[in-house]
């Protein structure tokens, strides 16, 4: 075993010795491809894990979790583009799990570099890193990576099956392939004869691929173009099976009540009276909950109410007073991470002005729309999953271990995601549905958390404080020192996934602080970790969902101690130190006709954040009315290095900003003795149709190397709202949610 | 007890006691899987249908209070005959995760049968109801536009 596959097996952390270390061999190594998972049927050609050609049509494998961001359709158009086939006429499907399907640029993320700064050589050195998740079975949907991970390999695939496809109808017709065509699914050849993709499949088996290379993007007709999404017809009639939409013969309708004291056990539970309310089946002892089996899934609900239950204590402070002092304590340690010591950050230079401020945000739950859920059917030496979620390779091995059995007994189908954000990268939903159904062999049995349950039983966001001191001199930043405390998301949700160590330092921790292209002479960023057992896990943009806000609104300070203008200041400390993400600046200040000035009963704030690859930049406007203060209007710019379908690119922008908004605004998770207070939407609101601001959305592409587009625009939405109202107001935000301090419409 | 009802004019017979809410009867009785659950209470508007045009709650209605007939997201268009709305939301790309699209587009498509040019603010009033984690919300209230433009030229 190779020097990066040691040590990946040992922790998560991935240092730059293993890099040096594992490149030569590495990349031979990691390159060979994994078995081939899907195996081809009669009259099938398996030309690879990802296109699937038989009589009846082709069939391309997207093996990335559509929540929403369109990457099935964005995935099956990498191949569609060097394949030439429609994408109307193609079925594509998630596949099933497997170490073939790894995703080699979330591994490449965990590199310790600050991401705008990357060289082209360290650029490929991520890539092949990206070759040791295939060794974790790290199949994830998420980190805003899925385009990045597909870009290479998914053109290649297409390019190879059409290439072999071509030698195939070369064979037949006696023509040399160079002189053969491809369109819409189907080669041409030069008199005008064409064979169907679906007639050339068997013979196409047959003959080892050739060599290929990918087209010129000039030539690209799809890629870089607006496409209809696949999932849409499905979704607009109904007709689109998510999890919950899971229908077996024979299926029964279970829900769960889990400890709310997060991570307590049960010390009893008396469920006479329930197991006597009408069409409940069975009531299930969990350990740290029950479940009960109905005929129906509101009344296993009524049923799991009537179950009295005696919960032990949870194993964190109770309250959230508590539980944020436990989050202080953590400035009191050793820093774990110091990802960013530029110059001197404990002196003020002589002759500037010093600031300081400290932040804090609240946990948050993700509250995607559809409630978590799974479906599961054990047949004593088989378990079948169906359930929508972002690791179904993880899923696979823990409901093999909650079975007993071996992992090749477990199938795991994923369906479409009713929203992810994070969540359904958690294998808890999955495992209390093969828990519940080992109860009932035989018996389909779907298990759907009731919104409360889901409310109350998230992976938390982490509650964050942060600590910022700094200094302005002549008009210029000259000194920034952050101080970021928080329990580290990374390690918890790694030892969820892996039950590995995850060590040394957390750059999630610190993502969207240390990494700011931002050139100040002394600029140190460093990270605490709070030793904390509140389940927390990955949340749409992760620890730069609280970092932009504490980074981007200390700027924002820095700049008005300054006497500056807000976006000029910024726009001149990055002009140097990165270019893209100045020009996402420039991009909505024209956007907005910034000027610096705005009339009375009206706010304008302007927020930056680098994350994931891609620098956004967005400029928030808010207006003072009767019923409160309304965002009126929103301006984004993003730099995406290349934008392959920017009408999907624009939806995840606005709906990032509006997730980023709907948490800024309103989200709040708090603790009272030991339980979580939010129980429903009217606890736990976001914006709504009427509160929503009218946006506009540039899509760049100068960047190098090509960004994400499902986080990147949720961390920069918070402080350009806070920044705004205190542009209306004269109050500065410090704190979110920004309802407890300012008057917002709702 | 046995209780018939009439969805996408169609009789159903359902054997469950009458408090069980319409949403859970459509869901895990009758089959119809396009009504989503999203909270229970009301508040988010997921499990939007029509009971003889008006949008109501499903999950707010009991098994015994229903009167008239009902329409689900299935029975408004099909993937082969979408009705205007659906084609609409179809042009405009909306739907990001989908779930809470079908109770949206059952909202829209009877504020348009009662309204059928909505102004802006008319659609901020009859959609606040229905929430969307996504954020589809601009898409939305375009394809309101043209599902309107569309149903006045038909």
């Amino acid at each position: 075993m190779s020097r990066i596959g040691t040590i990946a097996r040992r922790t998560f952390l991935i240092g730059s010795a293993a890099i040096v270390g594992g490149v030569a061999f590495g990349v031979y190594k990691y390159r060979q491809p994994a078995a081939n998972p899907l195996t081809a049927g009669k009259g099938e050609a398996a030309l690879n894990p990802f296109v699937f050609i038989d009589q009846q049509g082709v069939t391309l494998i997207a093996p990335r979790a559509e929540m929403g961001q369109g990457v099935r359709t964005t995935w099956a158009a990498l191949i569609a583009e060097e394949l030439d086939v429609e994408l109307g006429d193609v079925r594509v499907l998630h596949g099933p799990p497997a170490k073939a399907y790894y995703n080699s640029a979330l591994m490449g993320e965990a590199l310790p570099n600050k991401g705008y700064d990357i060289s082209d050589f360290q650029h490929s050195i991520a890539e092949i890193l990206g070759g040791a998740a295939k060794f974790m079975d790290m199949q994830v949907t998420g980190g805003s990576s899925s385009m990045r991970d597909g870009f290479e390999r998914m053109r290649m695939a297409g390019a190879t099956a059409r290439e072999t496809l071509k030698q195939a109808a070369a064979g037949r017709l006696g023509i040399e392939r160079s002189a053969l065509k491809t369109k819409a699914g189907q080669v041409v050849a030069p008199d005008g004869t064409t064979i169907a993709y679906t007639d050339l499949a068997e013979t196409a088996a047959q003959i080892d691929p050739p060599d290929v290379t990918l087209r010129d993007p000039a030539d690209w007709r799809i890629l870089g173009h607006n496409q209809p999404r696949v999932d849409m017809t499905g979704k607009v009639t109904g007709t689109a099976q998510f999890g919950i939409d899971t229908r077996l013969e024979g299926m029964k309708f279970a829900t769960l009540r889990i400890n709310p004291k997060l991570g307590g056990g049960m010390a009893s539970y008396d469920a006479s009276e329930a197991e006597k309310m009408p069409g409940v089946e069975q009531v299930i002892d969990l350990d740290n909950g029950i479940a009960v089996v109905a005929s129906n899934t509101w009344l296993a609900i009524q049923a799991a109410e009537a179950v009295k239950i005696i919960w032990h204590e949870a194993p964190y402070p109770p309250d959230t007073d508590g539980i944020f002092a436990r989050i202080g304590e953590a400035f009191e340690t050793k820093p774990n991470s110091t990802m960013r010591d530029d110059g001197d950050a404990d002196t003020i230079p002589e002759g500037a002005t010093p600031i300081e401020a400290a932040y804090q945000v609240p946990f948050l739950a993700h509250a995607t729309m559809e409630p978590m859920n799974a479906t599961a059917h054990f047949t004593g030496d088989a378990l079948q999953v169906w359930c929508g979620n972002q690791a179904p390779t993880f899923t696979q091995k823990a409901c093999a271990e909650a079975a007993g059995l071996d992992r090749d007994a477990v199938q795991v189908h994923t369906t479409y995601l009713g929203g992810g954000f994070g969540r359904r990268g958690e294998l808890d939903f999955s495992v209390y549905a093969t828990k519940v159904a080992m109860a009932m062999p035989g018996t389909p049995v779907q298990t759907t958390w009731s919104r409360e349950e889901d409310m109350r039983h998230d992976f938390y966001r982490p509650g964050a404080l942060a600590r910022f001191r700094g200094a302005v001199k002549d008009g210029k930043a000259v000194l920034m020192d952050g101080q970021i405390a928080a329990p580290s998301t990374a390690q918890q949700a790694m030892g969820r996934w892996l039950g590995l160590p995850a060590g040394g330092p957390d750059k999630a921790h610190v993502d969207g602080a240390f990494n700011q292209p931002y050139a100040i002479a002394n600029f140190r960023i460093r990270g605490y970790l709070a030793d904390l057992d509140v389940p927390i896990g990955f949340w749409r943009s992760v620890g730069a969902s609280y970092n932009g806000f504490f980074h981007d609104t200390f700027l924002d300070e820095m700049a008005h101690a300054a006497g500056r203008d807000p976006l000029d200041f910024r726009l001149e400390l990055m002009a140097e130190e990165h270019a893209p993400s100045a020009g996402t600046l420039e991009a909505v200040r024209e956007m907005s006709g910034w000027t610096g000035k705005t009339p009375d009963g009206v706010g304008r704030g302007v927020g930056f954040t680098y994350c994931f690859g891609t620098p956004v930049a967005q400029v928030i406007e808010v207006v003072e009315e009767a019923g409160g203060i309304r965002i009126n209007k929103a301006w984004i710019a993003c730099d995406m290095g290349l934008a392959l379908d920017p009408g999907t690119i624009e939806a995840q922008m606005i709906g990032g900003m509006i997730y980023g908004l709907s948490a800024a605004c309103f989200g709040e998770i708090t603790f009272a003795t030991g339980e979580v207070e939010q129980y429903n939407f009217p606890d736990y609101d976001a914006l709504r149709m009427h509160n929503t601001p009218i946006t506009q959305v540039r899509v760049l592409e100068t960047n190098r190397h090509m960004g994400g587009a499902g986080e990147p625009g949720t961390p920069p939405a918070m402080p350009a709202l806070g920044n705004a109202l205190f542009d209306l107001t004269g109050k500065r935000a410090r704190e979110l949610p920004l309802s407890k301090a300012f008057d917002l419409l709702v | 007890m046995t209780t018939t009802l009439t969805v996408n004019g169609k009789p159903h017979q359902v054997d469950l006691p009458d408090d069980v809410p319409l949403l859970w009867v459509l869901r895990d009785s009758i089959g119809l899987t396009g009504t989503k659950y999203g909270c229970g209470v009301a508040a988010c508007g997921a499990c939007t249908v029509h009971i003889d045009g008006q949008a109501v709650r499903s999950c707010q209605v009991t098994l015994s209070d229903v009167e008239g007939e009902i329409t689900t997201i299935e029975g408004l268009g099909t993937p082969d005959a979408m009705a205007a709305i659906q084609t609409a939301w179809a042009d405009h790309q909306v739907a990001q995760c989908g779930y809470c699209q079908s109770g949206q587009i059952m909202q829209a498509s009877a504020l348009l049968a009662e309204n059928p040019a909505p102004s802006d603010t008319e659609i901020d009033e009859a959609m606040r109801g229905n929430l969307c984690r996504c954020g589809t919300y601009p898409r939305i209230r375009a394809a309101i536009h043209s599902a309107a433009d569309l149903i006045r030229k038909a």
